[in-house]
């Protein structure tokens, strides 16, 4: 069976599993990594939501022979070390981890995950561009939270952006 | 050691003197442990109950609820650690909407100790506490709010004592706060240091006088969430994220029509061929795949040739359902004879909507021959572990049913559907599995508010209301998970003229109601037609009844030329709900001037032992409605919701401000974008690219909820309560913005917005261009 390498949360990590196999199963299966969530399979719900090199994106729909040994990718496990250390706030988590606690976010809390690591690569793609989040930006938000909890996500990633 | 659940019945608690004053148990044991009976709440004397027009107001679900405690002479128990955080577990289900959170603040109040310090986890499955173990109804609160202070603050009285011993002193002179005892002279003793001095060798009735709400100052403020930190870190588990061993990823492959059964599987050596499968086995459902990898199960599900036998509906449309549902509908009753009464009507249509959570169904099971564990979120884990135990053929006492948190229910949870799946899987594979619903499976195969019809007929003369009728027909609602075995059991507590209903007109008669002055009022309920999986969706009836009422009175105030608000103020018959509807009025400045195709609408909603109103504004102009999002409905937005909620007693001001924030894009979703399409005897919508529950592009911009002040000392419901009043709202607004009052929901239900995805096989196949999406 082929050997699947690549950067799990800042460390190398090989697993032997077909190509094909999406990357969500082998974090969530193989690995026991289970903060990103399983909502659709198709790159529609959001819920997996997680990070490579940095930007977001579904592993639910990367097989995982497509990630490359260096490629590092960051799950919501792996969110609060890719902040500074003097970023991290009371809880010793990333800003917008922090912001989510501040403004009690979750309900049932399923969607929570991914709605964070989205938050975040929002709020970088804003910087990227020089520019702060808008209202167009936070309407274009995929990820869906069947509890509806859309009001404090968007006051979270508001003052979230404010501490990254 | 004694356990608290082999007591006698007759030796348990019964409470006597003062209103505050409750009997209970400290439990014989090692380390402090308070109990109390959970029914003490029960109170006979509301079974006399006078016969009146309208029962929802003065006996509701919430009461029966209530009464299902009566014969269930049971404890829950309150246990002190030497730690110094107290444990409970609480018979219920955790499914988002914050009852751990409001439980942990009960105990914290009652204790004096730190919210963080009390630990709230799910009880299995309690046989012994029959009805009282069925979260539904938005009862929780309502059902457990004075048991379990009760217990908490016996063990708090035996702390004390303890305490006057160990520190030479007297109870009364003591002080206890945030877990610390201390004496007049200063010295202390922490919980933690006495919750074994204060343990009982014996069991024993103790008496305790609960706090007065005025003392309070944990209740009724604003607390975050006990289980915030691990959703944020996604360290929160749910069934699919347990790790059980040996309990191998497991999916179930679906008939292309709904309900439809496996005759044969033509490639199963095929497919057990494929990498990682290991198991493949035909059940009742579907032919069950187990794999290494979830990914791997999607493929075996999508590799499998079965033939089927069609399902009940197949051919059928929507359509088709609606015209057989009309052949159920009853006569409207007769409006009075007044030769110069108007008569005002409308007909609505609500169509099939999903009730699909988050978190699909989901449950482990390991089944052997001597016995069986089952995990799973369950709102009904009594109801399971009987069905699943004579499904297996083993006794009650060797099925375990333990209840994990889930990631939504929405009414969904009170089944156990995947349970039951799951431990029919694992007994034939003879493995264990941990079985997950795919999404697509979630969607269609899963359960679906009914459609249905509401006819609503008033009688006018000059400018009063004569009558008011409404003939709600619906495709039957299934309460097979207890909610109406419970009512079998409580038939002898409801008012005598309720108690020959079935369990559908019963829990109609006992949420609905029209809190108007409009004469003769009648609601009434025919449901017909068992073919479809169906059951609550965050409430019952409420927000469909609710939304033709509110339209209804909206028509009736434009035929009278009266204000929508000032319509709705001077015919409301109850206090609680004008003070809502005034304050949403005022808050969201009704009446203030909006452009052309864009509007405000106004409704109130009474239930769950409370009152809730609503203000939208809504934009309808066609440059708002035909935005492009990319794979997504649009359409009208509602840019604004004022909303007051009055629950009688607010625990937590925080948490239900969440549920209402939560409720009102519910309520958005019924009324202009989520339904399911029956079509060729299966529903087409397989994700959530096919079925628009509200996104952040249609979730209003400004949102301000006003929790209004306690006027009770006993807490409502609130999960549920924000639905109908939104739904009723946005409908309003909409016919206002357009000037044509909307007879279908959601009102985009005709148009289908999407590509249907594969019914055979059953599943769509993962994409892999991933990386081409990144941000
Ligand atoms: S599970 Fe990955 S987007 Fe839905
Ligand atoms: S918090 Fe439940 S789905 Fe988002």
């Amino acid at each position: 069976m082929p050997e699947q390498t690549f950067i799990l949360n800042g460390e190398s990590v090989t697993v032997e599993v077909e190509d094909d196999v999406r990357l969500l199963w082998v974090l969530r299966d193989l690995l026991g990594v289970t903060g990103p969530k399983y909502g659709c399979g198709i790159n529609v719900c959001k819920a997996c939501t997680s990070h490579i090199n940095g930007r977001a994106f579904n592993p639910c729909s990367v097989p995982v022979g497509a990630v490359k040994e260096t490629d590092e990718v960051t799950t919501i496990e792996g969110l609060p070390a890719t902040a500074a250390e003097d970023q991290r706030g009371e809880h010793g988590l990333h800003p917008m981890q922090e912001a989510w606690l501040e403004r009690d976010v979750a309900q049932c809390g399923y969607c929570q995950p991914g709605q964070i690591m989205a938050a975040v690569a929002v709020v970088n793609r804003a910087r990227r561009e020089d520019r702060a989040v808008t209202d167009a930006d936070l309407d274009g938000i995929r990820n869906i939270c069947r509890c509806g909890t859309y009001t404090r996500i968007r006051e979270a990633i508001r003052a979230g952006e404010q501490q990254m | 050691m004694l356990d608290p659940q082999s007591l006698p019945a007759p030796a348990l608690a019964r409470h006597d003197v003062g209103r505050r004053r409750f009997l209970g148990y400290v439990i014989g044991g090692t380390t402090l442990m308070a109990a109390v009976d959970l029914g003490l709440l029960a109170d006979p004397a509301r079974a006399d109950i006078p016969t009146l027009p309208q029962p929802a107001e003065l006996y509701d679900l919430n009461d029966l609820l209530t009464h299902a405690a009566m014969p269930t002479a049971n404890l829950i128990t309150v246990t002190m650690n030497e730690d110094g955080t107290a444990s409970f577990a609480l018979p219920r289900a955790e499914v988002g909407q914050g009852i751990t959170t409001s439980t942990a603040m009960i105990i914290a109040e009652e204790l004096d100790l730190p919210v963080d310090k009390v630990h709230v986890t799910l009880a299995p499955a309690r046989p012994e506490l029959l009805f009282n173990q069925l979260t539904g109804g938005s009862n929780t609160t309502i059902s457990t709010y004075t048991p379990i202070r009760v217990a908490a603050a016996i063990a708090k009285k035996q702390l004390l004592e303890a305490a006057a011993i160990l520190l030479g002193s007297t109870v009364g002179s003591l002080v206890a706060k945030a877990g610390v005892i201390e004496a007049p002279d200063g010295s202390t003793a922490t919980y933690g240091e006495l919750a074994t001095k204060a343990a009982s060798p014996t069991t024993k009735k103790v008496s305790v006088t609960l706090k007065a709400d005025a003392e309070f100052a944990v209740v009724g403020t604003p607390q975050n969430r006990v289980d915030a930190l691990a959703a944020v870190t996604g360290t929160k588990e749910y069934t699919t994220d347990l790790q059980v061993a040996d309990a191998l990823p497991t999916m179930v492959c679906r008939a292309p029509t709904l309900n439809g059964t496996p005759l044969a599987v033509r490639n199963k050596a095929d497919v057990l061929a494929l990498p990682g499968v290991t198991d493949v086995v035909m059940i009742d459902t579907g032919v069950a795949v187990r794999a290494e990898t979830f990914g791997q199960c999607i493929d075996g599900v999508r590799a499998l040739d079965v033939r089927w036998l069609d399902g009940p509906a197949a051919g059928q449309s929507d359509a088709d359902a609606l015209a057989h549902m009309k052949k159920a509908e009853l006569p409207m009753p007769a409006l009075p004879k007044n030769p110069l009464a108007r008569t005002v009507s409308a007909d609505f249509t609500f169509w099939f909507r999903s009730n699909s959570a988050m978190d699909t169904n989901s449950a482990v099971a390991d089944v052997r021959p001597d016995g069986a564990t089952i995990w799973a979120g369950l709102k009904s884990p009594v109801i399971a572990q009987q069905a699943i135990a004579e499904e297996l053929g083993l006794p009650q006492d060797k099925v375990t049913v333990n209840v994990v948190q889930s990631g939504g229910s929405f009414g969904r949870r009170l089944f156990f559907d995947a349970a039951m799946e799951a431990a029919k899987i694992s007994k034939a594979m003879g493995k264990p599995v941990k079985l997950m619903w795919h999404r697509a499976d979630d969607a269609r195969a899963g359960r679906a508010h009914p459609l249905c019809t509401s006819r609503v007929r008033a009688s006018l003369l000059g400018n009063e209301v004569l009558a008011f009728h409404q003939s709600h027909t619906s495709v039957e609602t299934d309460y097979r998970h207890g909610l109406g075995e419970l009512i079998t059991a409580n038939l002898a507590a409801l008012p005598t003229n309720l108690g020959n209903l079935g369990f559908a007109e019963t829990i109609f008669v006992l949420t609905q109601e029209v809190p108007y002055n409009f004469g003769v009022v009648l609601q009434t309920l025919a449901e017909t037609d068992q073919r479809f999986n169906t059951g609550s969706m965050r409430n019952i009836y409420s927000p469909d009844v609710r939304c033709a009422n509110e339209l209804m009175v909206d028509m009736l105030a434009k035929e009278v030329g009266k204000d929508p608000y000032a319509f709705r103020r001077k015919l409301l018959r109850n206090n609680r709900v004008r003070a809502v509807l005034d304050k949403v009025a005022e808050v969201g400045q009704w009446g203030r001037s909006m452009p052309a195709g864009t509007a405000q609408g106004i409704a109130i909603h009474k239930e769950y032992k409370g009152a809730s109103a609503c203000l939208v504004e809504i934009d309808a102009r066609p440059e708002t409605v035909n935005r492009e999002v990319r794979d997504a409905v649009t359409g009208p937005r509602v840019t604004k919701v004022t909303f007051a909620i009055d629950v009688g007693l607010a625990i937590n001001p925080r948490g239900l401000e969440a549920q209402m924030q939560g409720c009102i894009n519910d309520g958005i979703a019924l009324a202009l974008t989520s339904s399911l399409h029956l079509r060729d005897g299966h529903f087409m919508e397989a994700s959530w690219d096919n079925y628009f529950y509200t996104r952040q592009w249609n979730t209003p911009p400004e949102v301000e909820v006003i929790v209004m002040p306690s006027t009770s000392e006993e807490p409502g419901g609130a999960g549920e309560a924000g639905v109908a009043a939104t739904f009723a709202a946005v409908a309003c607004a909409y016919a206002r913005a357009t000037g044509t009052v909307p007879k279908e929901f959601p009102i985009n239900h005709h148009q289908i917005s999407f590509e249907e995805k594969t019914r055979i096989p059953p599943v769509p196949e993962s994409p892999v261009d991933g990386l081409d999406h990144t941000y």
